[in-house]
């Protein structure tokens, strides 16, 4: 038993690891979002679904238009993730303007409910356009960079096996990472970022600093679609299929990553969404084995939202978050 | 105003013209649901008929034997005239099932302000509770061949499948006691997904759930030999439950645990401070709640002889919220025009449409793709209504009231206290 799971090691840290980048960065979004606003933004795993549509809808254009053979995949890779930021963004704000930012004085229930209001109409609009230009809401798209190598990993000792890894992952792990360290930089070098900080801390205080709060918010919800966006095109690029669902289940194992790691933290969420990534995949590969057959890998869900319980009931400030007193 | 501000003063002062009226309207809509072959408008005027007799100002008590009157003899009768009389008491019985469902998450949601996104798990609980025993099922892990259990044990497992969901409410209740708000509905969320996911997959090591296959022949009712099988005779066993549910969720809301459940809405601390028990009040919120969803649940099992976990996913949930936040959080009958105006939307209104669209495109009037076909909108209708009436009516339909009390009740010429009759308006969600 010990063997076989020691076996496949490599492969599933190595799938851990991007499934992990892809959780870390939609984790993000909730964690700024939830900083600034106190709000869980539900819908934010539909916009990474979006972006996913749009980044694969990007591509057949370009595809049709024949220009990927004239440009360098990198550059088109760029440029697709590039559009899909910028469509992803600004829906990210009209949802924040139309949907939540009439609520911002109302009890948190309705903003909480119109939150899953939005989610479920950006599920169904995306599913119509999908439908009626392809005929199927389920879309398979193609990979710029199909590539595949074996990490020689037996070498290192023989109780490992080998590892292959695709070239997407690697991407999807530089992209990641990148996207990561330019948020850490942005909100903690800059005067924006400075703004951004402050009012997470106080809204009033920082308004009475003649900070425009809504400029601000605008500016988190900008950023945070726009990275959830972007891993929405990492995800298609990664996995080949998409379909409008996928974003409510990827959200709801992101915001387990952001409660983990501490939500509001953003290196904790980037911690937290690791962690799942590699937890799952190891659930997913050797929870038959573990179980002798009784269960398979069909609960990897129900150990993502397992672990989402017990942290909640037990550690709901998260490992790197400090415990907010209750205000009366 | 001018005539029309006179007419309704007239109407709102005279109550003979209201119930003449009233009378009136039944007549001509049971008529016309009665004599017509299927028309959706007039059995949805006729079920009108039941909001504007909560809009007279008859006593209460005059006005639940009419509406018992209009449930029990006029509606099964005047629907009993055409073809399509199997088809109506579907949508009515339907509409039982998920008013005393929504009354239920009412309780969790309006009453105790506890947003529970993970509702449908108790109805899978309850259907499932049933469907194991009344079928085949039960043999693979009780040994003795007694099963499918017949179906007189089906009145017992009404009972059965109540306490079963309350346990489950109990469970689920149980992180609450850390966690609020946002959280709380995560985790309800996440629940909800747990139990559908082992409902879809407990085929092995021991096959209780028969996974994604579902329960199917599932043993109908039977009372001293008469077998329930079509719609109509479900109907008043839907009616029967649903009129117990509304007698209860009315006396325990202004007793007592209703009042205490209100507090904990309002103010956690301060209740908490005034002596009320927080978890044992909350507990029984989700107990409760549950509960009533747990026995339509056996119910639906029963009526539809087959069940899956696809009919209890987190649309369903949804289906629920909505039907609550439509109504008015904590408004009875506002969660019950909501439960009803949800169900016929989907189930005749939506429906309707697509067949009529589809009709239209097979005679090559208009090219509808079948893509925007309404009764696939269905999540589009939901998420609008959620968003709309958040922002534009946050307090529903019905707005919740808090009966007012009269402080002095021995001094009649004392007028209430004003804050009193403040706080009764301020009545909306607060965390």
């Amino acid at each position: 038993m010990i063997s076989s799971i020691l076996q496949t090691l490599p492969q599933v840290l190595i799938d851990g690891l991007a499934l992990g980048a892809i959780y870390a960065v939609v984790a993000l979004g909730y964690t700024m979002v939830y900083g600034i606003l106190e709000l869980i933004n539900f819908a934010h795993g539909e916009i990474f679904m979006t972006g996913a549509f749009v980044g694969t809808t990007v591509l057949f254009m370009f595809q049709s238009f024949g220009w990927l053979g004239g440009l360098p995949a990198w550059f088109s890779y760029l440029l697709i993730i590039l559009i899909a930021m910028m469509v992803t963004g600004s829906l990210g704000v009209g949802i924040e303007r139309v949907a939540y930012r009439p609520l911002r004085k109302a009890p948190k229930l309705i903003s909480l409910i119109s939150a899953f209001g939005v989610s479920f109409v950006l599920q169904d609009v995306v599913r119509f356009i999908a439908q009626l230009k392809t005929g199927n809401y389920i879309v398979t798209s193609d990979s710029l960079f199909s590539g595949r190598m074996t990490l020689d990993t037996s070498a290192i000792s023989s109780v490992f096996g080998n590892a292959s890894i695709k070239a997407n992952t690697i991407i999807i792990l530089i992209v990641a990472v990148l996207l990561m360290a330019g948020l850490d930089i942005f909100v903690n070098r800059t005067k924006w970022g400075v703004a951004m900080r402050a009012v997470a801390q106080d809204r009033e205080t920082a308004s009475l600093m003649s900070i425009n709060v809504n400029k601000i918010v605008v500016l988190t919800f900008f950023i945070g679609s726009a990275l959830g966006g972007a891993t929405g095109v990492l995800f298609a690029q990664q996995y080949g299929t998409i379909d409008p669902y996928i974003g409510f289940i990827l959200g709801m194992k992101a915001f387990t990553a952001a409660v983990l790691g501490g939500i509001g933290n953003i290196r904790g969420a980037m911690f937290g969404g690791i962690v799942i990534g590699i937890l799952e995949m190891f659930a997913s590969s050797n929870l038959g084995i573990l179980t002798h057959g009784s269960f398979g890998a069909e609960y990897k869900d129900v150990f993502a939202f397992m672990i989402l319980i017990i942290v909640l009931i037990f550690k709901p400030e998260g490992l790197f978050g400090r415990a907010v007193k209750e205000k009366v | 105003m001018g005539n029309m501000g006179k007419l309704k003063h007239w109407l709102a002062a005279n109550k003979a013209a209201q119930g003449g009226l009233l009378a009136a309207f039944i007549l001509v809509t049971a008529g016309a649901v009665y004599g017509m072959d299927k028309s959706v408008v007039a059995f949805l005027l006729l079920l009108a008929s039941l909001l504007l007799l909560y809009f007279t100002s008859f006593s209460n008590k005059i006005k639940w034997m009419a509406a018992g009157l209009l449930l029990i003899i006029i509606i099964p009768f005047a629907t009993s005239g055409g073809s399509s009389y199997e088809a109506y008491m579907e949508v009515a019985s339907q509409c039982g099932i998920y008013v005393a469902m929504a009354l239920g998450l009412n309780i969790v949601v309006g009453f105790a302000g506890l947003l529970d996104m993970g509702f449908v798990a108790f109805f899978a609980v309850g259907a499932y509770t049933y469907g194991i025993f009344a079928t085949g099922q039960a043999n693979n892990f009780i040994s003795g061949d007694m099963f499918p259990l017949s179906g007189g044990y089906f009145w017992i497992f009404i009972l059965l499948g109540g306490f079963m969901a309350g346990i489950f409410g109990i469970l689920l209740g149980l992180p609450v006691l850390r966690v609020k708000g946002d959280y709380l509905a995560i985790v309800t969320l996440g629940f909800g997904e747990i139990i559908r996911i082992i409902f879809n997959n407990l085929e092995k090591p021991v096959n209780i759930t028969n996974g994604a296959m579902g329960l199917s022949s599932i043993q109908p009712p039977n009372l001293f030999g008469f077998q329930f099988t079509f719609p109509h005779q479900f109907y008043f066993i839907v009616l029967l439950i649903l009129g117990v549910v509304i007698f209860a969720v009315r006396r325990l809301e202004y007793s007592r645990l209703g009042r205490s459940w209100k507090a904990v809405r309002e103010n956690e601390i301060a209740a908490q401070s005034m002596g009320i028990p927080l978890i044992r009040t909350k507990l029984t919120a989700f107990a409760i709640g549950a509960s009533f969803s747990g026995m339509m649940g056996v119910v639906f099992a029963a009526k539809q002889t087959f069940i899956d976990p696809t009919s209890f996913t987190l649309i369903e949930s949804t289906t629920i919220l909505v039907m609550v936040v439509l109504g008015g959080m904590g408004s009875v009958p506002g969660v019950i025009l909501g439960a009803s105006l949800v169900t016929i939307l989907n189930l005749q209104v939506l429906t309707e449409l697509t067949n009529w669209l589809n009709q239209l495109s097979s005679r090559g009037v208009i090219q509808v793709p079948d893509a925007l076909s309404p009764s696939k909108m269905q999540r589009l209708i939901f998420g609008l209504i959620l968003i709309l009436v958040a922002v534009f009516r946050p307090n529903g339909l019905i707005r919740a009231k808090n009966r007012k009390v009269q402080l002095d009740q021995t001094d009649r010429s004392v007028k209430p206290n004003p804050i009193s009759g403040q706080a009764s308006g301020a009545s909306s969600v607060n965390e």
